[in-house]
């Protein structure tokens, strides 16, 4: 075997490759709760055509491929559960083409939400992309290949479907375009008019191919945002507020929160509403339209809309949120992990009575979260708990409701989002079966070798 | 139990009632405001229970002080009548629930309060407080509550503020110097009105940066500037210490301009109307407001209370205006930045 790490010195240089125990302790683990698990070697490629070499050698060799942004989805994705090597494409972090015309942009398979929002707002300030609020040195293309949502999500959808085009190296060694860019210098459509075959790698955790080339929307940069918080104590009022909210059109992003913790967030559900405008008159209508659409709740003493003071206000207008990573350190103990089901805005009530029963099945701290998608078509709730990373006991607990969380969400019409190993297999088996020979079918034909993230979207 | 003192044979004989005629945010004659006072004093239903915005200012009409804001929120609570929404009433109650998170400074015979305002922790400094900082305290634990009467609950301001009061006994002060007009209005007005005793002399804070002021003497320099105040709700409960806003400004040779809203006819800062009722009352109520501090050429807006600063700064300063809190005036007055 040392054949290999030799064969991936010569591709990337001895620099970018290891089988050190420092590195192959760190790219064993995400900063989950799933079990660790070693690779055998770490490699940092800074081309698509060096990807394609070590794909070729894995290939050869059959040895397990497991593709890495940042690693920050929580859910075990990028956790070698078959050994092997861990392509860590952060080297990839290139921002290849702006179109700003068609408000679209190319970047390399490795490039952070963090340096691509950095790069817009200094060279191209009327732009910019659906940034999601986890750290900002999460990158795009795995965010795209998890279905992640960001800031303009609750307008256009999942980031995924912001998506205009994919380069991809195949488990075969090819690289293959995605989209109009596979006959057109031009990369504006990841499907449309033509079939699309951006399904084939959106959603399959690499298992199906490196994403080395993602081109993605852009939208207008309006030069004000602003927020407010609508708070109800009725939770079965959510799907009623956020129908009349996405109604009006107005808002930028909604999401939602209840948490028991600090006081003043106990016994209410927060909708946190962001606008954008140009000018005052632009930022002053859209408030107007929301205010004037929850009338009825200000009115019946339901709800109402609580003073965001100033000082407040940073701090939620932050992207990306860092109250989010300040949540997981509630414990002291740096951990925080959620399962975060897609579904329907109308089971808000029962998923957030679902939290508050588990936190106290199991004593832990919580966090309820929800995103509003595509202006309500769905949601994504994030079950969120808090944990001490030297408390095995707490982390226990913290795994036997998330276990909970899983086997409730699907039977509430939920779908996983960036599920674990088990969750996949529980979707595996719940899916319809033609679905499911489908996928099958798509995999065997696809990586016939089952190298690519092994463990991932199997179905035996 | 602690009930309120109100005597309603005062309103019987009062012949201006001026509690509802002055109102400036309800339209009542004479002989409306005495039917509608007699029938909250007798506990019967009136639109005022329902359309009172909570500004205060009838404490400060009445001239008998009978209380006619207390009875109004008594009255209210009596009859679930929700002055906000619950979430958000709710939500303000959290915020004052004792944490254990207080601070308490070097304590003497005699220390300042911040109440539970964090602005007093930075504002508070400077050869105007040396010669009684650090004794100070912060936090909920001897927060004075006085806030409830926003969201008609007297029922929590009669629970906590007695555990208050014990933990000031407990640290055996004897002068209170309150950093803001809601502490010294609870301890001075509301306290009293309700029969609960208070452990020590509360001093407005007003009281002692004049006192403070003159003691400085010489090195107070006239800043000839024009300010407009912006006179808080909290103030109706303690008018009597209002006449310092002026004696101040003279002092510090502030021009403190004459305008329509000012004194009895101020108006609130707004955002308690956003939150019980919308929008459209807060905006009218700030923009008459700030174009009248523009129509009489402040050139300043200077604040008493932390939420109306936090309210409004950042709106008169587009206007023009600059924002600034009393004691940062009064520091600017002694060269202090």
């Amino acid at each position: 075997m040392s054949n290999v790490i030799l064969s991936l010195a010569e591709i990337v240089g001895e620099n970018y490759v290891s089988s050190g125990e420092e590195e192959l302790y760190f790219y064993a683990r995400d900063p989950g709760l799933m079990p660790a698990h070693k690779p055998d070697w770490v490699v940092v490629p800074k081309t698509a055509e060096e990807v394609q070499k070590i794909v070729r050698l894995a290939k050869k060799e059959k040895i397990p491929l497991v593709p890495m942004g940042a690693g920050m989805a929580l859910t075990g994705l990028i956790i070698p559960l078959k050994g092997g090597i861990v392509v860590d494409m952060k080297r990839m972090n290139k921002i290849l083409e702006v179109n700003e015309k068609a408000r679209y942009v190319i970047v390399e398979g490795g490039t952070s939400h963090g340096s691509l929002k950095a790069y817009l707002e200094k060279n191209y300030p009327r732009l910019r992309h659906s940034i999601p609020d986890s750290p900002a040195t999460a990158t795009i293309a795995a965010n795209m290949m998890i279905h992640g949502q960001g800031r303009l999500t609750q307008q256009y959808g999942f980031n995924s479907d912001m998506v205009t085009g994919l380069e991809v190296v195949l488990p075969s060694g090819e690289i293959c375009k995605i989209g109009s860019c596979s006959i057109s210098p031009e990369w504006f459509s990841k499907g449309a008019p033509l079939p699309d075959l951006s399904g084939l790698f959106l959603g399959w955790f690499g298992a199906t191919g490196i994403i080395t080339k993602v081109a993605l929307r852009l939208y207008p940069r309006k030069k004000m945002r602003d927020v407010e918080i609508f708070v109800t104590d009725k939770e079965d009022l959510v799907p009623d507020i956020i129908y009349e909210l996405t109604h009006t059109e107005m808002a930028e992003d909604i999401v939602i929160f209840s948490q028991p913790l600090p006081l003043i967030f106990k016994d209410n559900h927060h909708i946190t509403i962001f606008i954008t405008g140009d000018t005052d008159e632009e930022l002053e209508f859209k408030r107007k339209m929301l205010w004037d659409a929850l009338d009825g709740f200000i009115k019946s003493k339901d709800g109402g809309f609580m003073w965001v003071q100033p000082a407040m206000k940073p701090i939620l207008l932050e992207m990306p949120q860092r109250s989010v990573s300040r949540f997981a350190d509630v414990k002291k103990g740096g951990g925080f992990e959620y399962s975060g089901p897609i579904i329907l805005v109308e089971r808000y009530p029962e998923c957030t009575r679902k939290i508050v029963e588990l936190s106290s099945k199991y004593d832990l701290g919580y966090s309820g979260m929800a995103r509003i998608i595509g202006r309500g078509h769905c949601m994504m709730f994030g079950f969120a708990f808090t944990f001490n990373r030297a408390d095995p006991d707490m982390m226990e607990r913290v795994r036997k409701a998330l276990h909970e969380v899983s086997n409730y969400a699907l039977t509430a019409g939920g779908v996983f989002w960036k599920p674990t190993v088990d969750e996949q297999r529980m979707a595996i088996e719940r899916m319809d079966p033609n679905t499911r020979n489908l996928l099958k079918m798509i995999k065997k034909n696809v990586d016939p070798n089952g190298i690519m993230n092994p463990g991932n979207w199997e179905v035996n | 139990m602690y009930t309120l003192k109100f005597d309603e044979d005062l309103c019987k004989t009062c012949t201006t009632c001026d509690c509802l005629v002055m109102c400036q945010y309800m339209d009542l004659d004479i002989d409306k405001a005495k039917e509608e006072i007699m029938k909250i004093s007798e506990g019967e239903d009136s639109f005022v229970l329902q359309d009172c915005v909570t500004c205060y200012g009838c404490e400060e009409y009445c001239k008998r002080g009978n209380h006619p804001f207390y009875l109004i929120t008594e009255r209210r609570e009596e009859k679930d009548i929700l002055t906000s929404p619950r979430a958000i009433t709710k939500q303000w109650i959290n915020i004052g629930e004792p944490q254990g998170k207080y601070k308490v400074g070097e304590i003497k015979e005699k220390m300042l309060s911040f109440g539970f305002m964090p602005e007093f922790l930075r504002w508070v400094k400077g050869r105007l407080f040396e010669d009684i900082m650090p004794s100070f305290i912060f936090g909920q634990e001897f927060f004075c509550n006085v806030v409830y009467i926003h969201f008609a609950n007297t029922s929590i301001i009669k629970e906590r503020l007695p555990m208050v009061m014990d933990n000031f006994r407990k640290l055996g002060v004897k002068e209170v110097v309150c950093m803001h007009d809601e502490c010294y209005g609870s301890f001075a007005s509301l306290a009293p009105a309700y029969g609960i005793e208070v452990p020590f002399k509360p001093i407005h804070y007003f009281e002692y940066l004049y006192n403070r002021l003159k003691e400085l003497g010489d090195e107070v320099r006239p800043l000839n500037i024009k300010v407009a105040y912006q006179r808080p709700c909290s103030s109706r409960l303690s008018p009597d210490k209002h006449h310092f806003v002026g004696d101040i400004m003279k002092l510090i040779g502030v021009d403190l301009v004459e305008r329509r809203y000012s004194n009895k006819n101020s108006l609130c800062c707004g955002e308690v109307l956003r939150m019980a009722s919308g929008y459209e009352l807060a905006n009218d109520v700030q923009k008459r407001n700030m174009d009248d501090m523009v129509d009489s050429g402040a050139e300043y807006c200077v604040f008493n209370c932390p939420a109306c600063y936090a309210a409004l700064a950042q709106k008169v300063a587009k206007k023009g205006i600059k924002p600034i809190h009393i004691i940062g005036l009064c520091r600017m007055a002694i060269g202090e930045k």
